[in-house]
């Protein structure tokens, strides 16, 4: 894979389906305009010599927090499903999205 | 009847009879029904909620008369919650139309660890939609006024919690710090403010922004009321596997305190600079030597926060399908439209190694100067925000304008290291000024320290804004 260098413009229609977002033709015009003031700003960072530093993705230090494989008390069916309308025997009931058009 | 203005003689109060919970609750209740109209604090109010926490608290005190706080360390203590912190059976918004009609079959740890300490919830607070934001202005539940003055905004994103203080409506709040979410609203409202050390306070129950810097932390009118709610909300819990308990130990050597002098140049307000040099010169006569410390990375700490930030917002905001609970995506506001496209594009394939890592590989060399300057010195002062409180509306288009207010914010996060933003001075047109008191990870205790002996040396007492 080739590795993008740093851009002035995000192809916002393509993100934002990536990202299952239904956006109107002004919020792409309005997210294009301020994402690359955004962009153009944290561009600052590739002054910054990099090669010897390895990612930080915590702060903590801790590695691998295990706790004991013990059953305990967890939500009730009847909760876990509580907050919508549409369940089906205590399922969820998801849009449908596969179709069999000809049997 | 006037509530007692910190926690200790709240409950002395309750115990020498001068006062019940009953007319506490009666108290607050009657302020933010006559005042939470012009200031917006609340989303919710926990009416019933909070008449039946005060009979079960007047209760219990006849049983448990001499020392209630023995058990109950919170006895008494009229709490609101930012909007985040999730309410088994009270509706959880985050102040989004997402989860409008949300009602959680559990609760945060950190609400059950206060509500076992005897507080007493009266209501859940207004903020930025998912606590996006430096201003309150993102919230789907209107705009959050400072109490100081309706034109300004209280800060954000825990907007209600800095403004409903200010306005005594209550005498904790709660919030939420991923860039200074706790300290700016306090540090506009005067209040003072706790962002804790990643990993001491639990993060189980609380709507998740970005998972690498949120820090659940709370607000206050006093430091040793911020490190009794502390005490209680703090420490492994089982669920959030980031936790640490703390081994800190307070010293007793004379403290050397740091002035980043890169907090110091262009774009920080005179009279936000000024306020500061008094407060250096209060902490020279506590006896504290004061040195200047350089952390030159730190200016890059904003473009850090803003590519991993949106990064993990776009993960953590994916979870909302509209299935399980909350709904549709359609109903997310511009500003969390605009992260999650952010963050999934530097994220995207192609983008990932020259946004996303490249910011953890900064993340690193700054985190390393920091840790570096409190080799040398014991904590470091500077500034919350650049200016004092700004125009609602001032900001609120250009969301690069608005995501520079958290300029000195961004260290603390990126570092994970504990920040206290303490009250102090007001400006000439009579808004709240203030600092940040930060130090090594783990190092509260030190702060709180540092902060009671900061308030009785400056003479601060608490202050409310007339409504």
């Amino acid at each position: 894979m080739k590795t993008k260098k740093v851009t002035k413009k995000i192809d916002i229609m393509h993100v934002a389906e990536l990202s299952k977002l239904k956006l109107t033709s002004s919020e792409v015009k309005l997210f294009t305009l301020q994402l690359g003031k955004i962009i153009e700003h944290v561009a600052d960072l590739n002054e910054v010599d990099t090669k010897d530093s390895k990612p930080t993705s915590q702060t903590t230090g801790l590695v691998n927090v295990k706790r004991k494989d013990e059953v305990k008390q967890s939500l009730s069916q009847e909760d876990a499903v509580s907050q919508k309308g549409h369940t089906h025997n205590g399922y969820f009931v998801v849009p449908m999205i596969l179709e069999n058009k000809e049997i | 009847m006037i509530p007692a203005r910190n926690i200790k003689e709240n409950i002395d109060n309750l115990k020498s009879g001068k006062y019940k919970a009953i007319d506490l609750v009666n108290y607050f209740l009657n302020r933010i029904d006559k005042f939470d109209k012009n200031v917006n604090s609340f989303i919710t109010i926990t009416k019933d909620y909070a008449y039946q926490k005060a009979r079960d608290i007047d209760k219990l005190l006849i049983e448990n008369k001499n020392n209630p706080e023995e058990r109950f360390p919170l006895f008494g203590t009229v709490i609101a919650l930012k909007d985040l912190f999730l309410t088994k059976g009270i509706r959880t918004t985050a102040a989004s139309n997402v989860l409008r009609e949300y009602i959680p079959s559990y609760s945060a740890t950190v609400v059950e660890r206060l509500e076992n300490a005897g507080c007493i919830l009266i209501g859940k607070l207004n903020c930025d939609a998912w606590a996006h934001g430096s201003s309150g202005e993102n919230s789907d539940f209107g705009n959050t006024l400072n109490p100081w003055n309706y034109q300004f905004t209280p800060g954000g994103s825990s907007s209600g919690s800095g403004a409903a203080l200010a306005s005594d409506f209550c005498q904790i709040t709660t919030g939420t710090d991923t860039c200074g979410s706790i300290r700016l609203p306090a540090n506009y409202c005067f209040k003072v403010g706790l962002k804790p050390t990643y990993g001491s306070v639990s993060r189980y129950g609380i709507v998740a922004m970005a998972s690498s810097l949120d820090s659940i932390g709370h607000m206050a009118s006093t430091t040793d009321d911020i490190k009794r709610v502390f005490d209680v909300t703090k420490g492994v819990d089982g669920y959030d596997s980031t936790l640490k308990n703390s081994d800190f130990v307070l010293g007793d050597k004379t403290l050397r305190i740091g002035i980043p002098k890169e907090f110091f140049v262009s774009g920080l307000d005179s009279e936000v600079r000024e306020n500061i040099d008094k407060v250096i010169s209060i902490f020279k006569n506590l006896g504290a030597e004061i040195v200047e410390v350089s952390l030159p990375h730190t200016k890059y700490g904003l473009s850090v926060y803003y590519i991993i930030q949106p990064a993990e917002v776009s993960s953590n905001l994916g979870r909302y399908d509209g299935i399980r609970y909350g709904g549709s995506r359609d109903l997310f506001g511009s500003e969390a439209k605009r992260r999650i496209i952010l963050g999934s594009f530097v994220l995207s394939s192609g983008y990932y190694d020259a946004y996303y890592l490249k910011a953890m590989k900064v993340r690193t060399i700054i985190n390393k100067e920091v840790d570096e300057a409190f080799s040398d010195v014991d904590a470091i002062i500077a500034p919350v925000a650049p200016t004092p409180p700004f125009h609602l509306g001032e900001k609120v288009s250009d969301p690069l304008k608005m995501y520079l207010t958290d300029i000195y914010a961004a260290t603390a996060n990126l570092a994970g290291i504990p920040s206290l933003a303490l009250p102090f001075g007001f400006s000439k047109s009579g808004l709240p000024l203030g600092f940040q008191l930060m130090g090594p990870r783990f190092s509260e205790e030190l702060l709180f320290n540092l902060g009671n002996r900061f308030e009785t040396e400056s003479g601060y007492v608490p202050k409310f804004a007339s409504l």
